[in-house]
């Protein structure tokens, strides 16, 4: 079913996320107000904003984890509510509250997650999908490790084990939260440089959420700015001064430098 | 043939102690892993409150407590999905007022009898066929509940944001899963006792949580350990003519102990075999 439905699909243009209208109340507490944008195919989006702006509400809404107060979230054309088809997206949680206890899985354990499709009897007895789990490791380099429980590897690495989970599922939209919070420098690099590659050549969707500025003006084809309503969205490169200002509250100013981006 | 084996109701507590320890911490690894481990604890409360009640009406007290339980189950994963409570909010809510109308029924049938006393602190001598047959069918079907949603089960307790969007029923998987421990702790109480029946559905988790890597291998070890414990404690009790249900999690907690020594160690020869990695 997926395969075919990816084959129909035109490349590049068409919206795999859409926000229209999107209203969200906590209570009274206006949480989202009137966000109307989409994530078109073959983008790497992000939705930048400060601590509170309800980017990780837009997240949830996206993910159908919450339904809006008003107006319509649609995943691929069909209403996040009643979205079933969630082979088609990898979400990939800013962290995972158990594995920072003594959660016993193994990376492969967590990895092998992904591959659900529906309940399955004898779960319990075989793995199914032995070599897409395991391309799924090799993928973020971490295949020596796939014995190893979650609980005992680094931020960095935990990060790539969700990141495998989420592409063994062979997701046509791949959505991450504060995908590199908590990771050293250089893993970053790594983790931004898997994600672009991922883009690229297996023609994977990418929504970020984050309040890193840096990643979104060297990563993001495509920002949304949020602070409960959308400030800006476009081209990160075209944002101005006074969009930036009016996201924070506080006089901004982007410089960019080109040496980050000579070394691709 | 060693003496115990030579009496009906040892065999019957053997088998029936062997049961529960298999059942208990079958259920019990996914609760220790969301931190629900409580609400066994609560639901054993909500079971007292159902034997009073049977005892006082002079209904099949098991089988009240059975009812009782699967709603309080019920209730508590509708309050915290419903998200009226925080969860921890919730089980204790529920166990104190499971107490106190269990203390209130108690008083008001003249306080504790040789039956009620059974129910505290397990009374495995005394499994009737009936209990034995009863706690075999729940054992049957919890292991084939675990067996078949084992991945919905493991997914729901690693992280149920992630478990719903890859299209598992998150709600319906913890219902059920509360629903099971609420009638596992109803059948386990003759074994260990309300008091100690929380005991044997997280202790062996725990120890087996120390040394296991992996999912699956943590669950089987945890059911090895149960079953262990009950057989072990079973024994001793006949032997040292001591309280079944009390020498049953002692072993467990002997268990946990022998756990933590290992897994001690073990990162000890690690660190003197690697010094570089501490």
């Amino acid at each position: 079913m997926k395969k075919s439905e990816k084959q129909e699909q035109p490349h590049g243009g068409w919206p795999c996320l859409e926000f229209r209208n999107v209203w969200y109340r906590y209570g009274t507490d206006l949480a989202v107000q009137d966000v109307t944008f989409q994530v078109e195919h073959g983008e790497i989006a992000a939705i930048l904003g400060p601590n509170g702006s309800g980017k990780t509400t837009l997240l949830k809404l996206a993910l159908g984890l919450m339904h809006p107060s008003q107006g319509q979230v649609l995943l691929f054309g069909q209403s996040a509510e009643r979205f079933r088809h969630w082979g088609r997206i990898g979400y990939v949680p800013q962290r995972v509250e158990a594995a920072q206890g003594d959660y016993p899985a193994t990376a492969y354990e967590v990895v092998s997650q992904g591959t659900y499709r529906g309940p399955d009897p004898l779960a319990f007895f075989r793995s199914k999908d032995r070599s897409k789990i395991l391309d799924a490791l090799e993928t973020v380099g971490l295949s020596d490790l796939k014995s190893r429980r979650i609980s005992t590897m680094s931020v960095g690495q935990r990060q790539r084990v969700l990141l495998a989970r989420a592409l063994v599922r062979q997701p046509d939209l791949l959505v991450l939260d504060e995908p590199v919070a908590g990771v050293d420098a250089a893993a970053e690099e790594q983790f931004y440089d898997l994600l672009r590659r991922l883009n690229k050549e297996r023609s994977i969707t990418v929504l970020m959420v984050t309040h890193d500025i840096g990643a979104v003006m060297r990563e993001a084809t495509t920002v949304a700015c949020i602070n409960r309503t959308v400030v800006y969205h476009g081209s990160p490169h075209a944002m101005s001064q006074k969009e930036l200002s009016e996201l924070y509250g506080i006089p901004m100013e982007v410089l960019l430098h080109d040496a980050l981006h000579e070394h691709r | 043939m060693p003496e115990i084996f030579t009496y009906d109701f040892m065999v019957r507590a053997i088998i029936g102690g062997a049961l529960v320890g298999l059942l208990a911490p079958a259920l019990g690894v996914f609760l220790v892993l969301r931190r629900l481990s409580l609400i066994a604890d609560s639901l054993a409360h909500v079971a007292l409150m159902g034997v009073a009640i049977g005892l006082l009406t002079r209904t099949f007290a098991p089988g009240v407590a059975l009812g009782t339980t699967s709603l309080a189950a019920l209730a508590i994963e509708q309050l915290r999905i419903r998200r009226m409570l925080p969860g921890d909010v919730a089980l204790a809510v529920v166990l104190y007022c499971a107490l106190a109308i269990a203390v209130v029924i108690i008083s008001v049938a003249s306080g504790f009898n040789v039956d009620l006393f059974g129910y505290l602190f397990g009374s495995v001598l005394t499994m009737s066929p009936t209990d034995l047959w009863l706690v075999a069918g729940l054992a049957v079907v919890v292991v084939l509940f675990v067996t078949f949603f084992f991945s919905e089960l493991s997914q729901t307790s690693f992280d149920p944001d992630l478990a719903r969007t890859s299209g598992v029923r998150v709600n319906l998987v913890s219902m059920a899963l509360a629903v099971l421990t609420g009638a596992a702790i109803t059948l386990s109480m003759r074994v260990v006792g309300v008091l100690l029946v929380g005991a044997l559905i997280v202790i062996p988790v725990m120890a087996s949580l120390r040394v296991a890597t992996g999912l699956r291998a943590s669950a089987l070890l945890a059911m090895a350990i149960g079953v262990l414990s009950s057989f072990i404690g079973i024994v001793i009790a006949y032997y040292a003519n001591i309280a079944a249900g009390g020498a049953v999690v002692l072993v467990a907690v002997g268990f946990l102990i022998v756990a933590f020594g290992w897994s001690w160690a073990k990162a000890k020869l690690r660190m003197t075999r690697h010094p570089e990695a501490s």
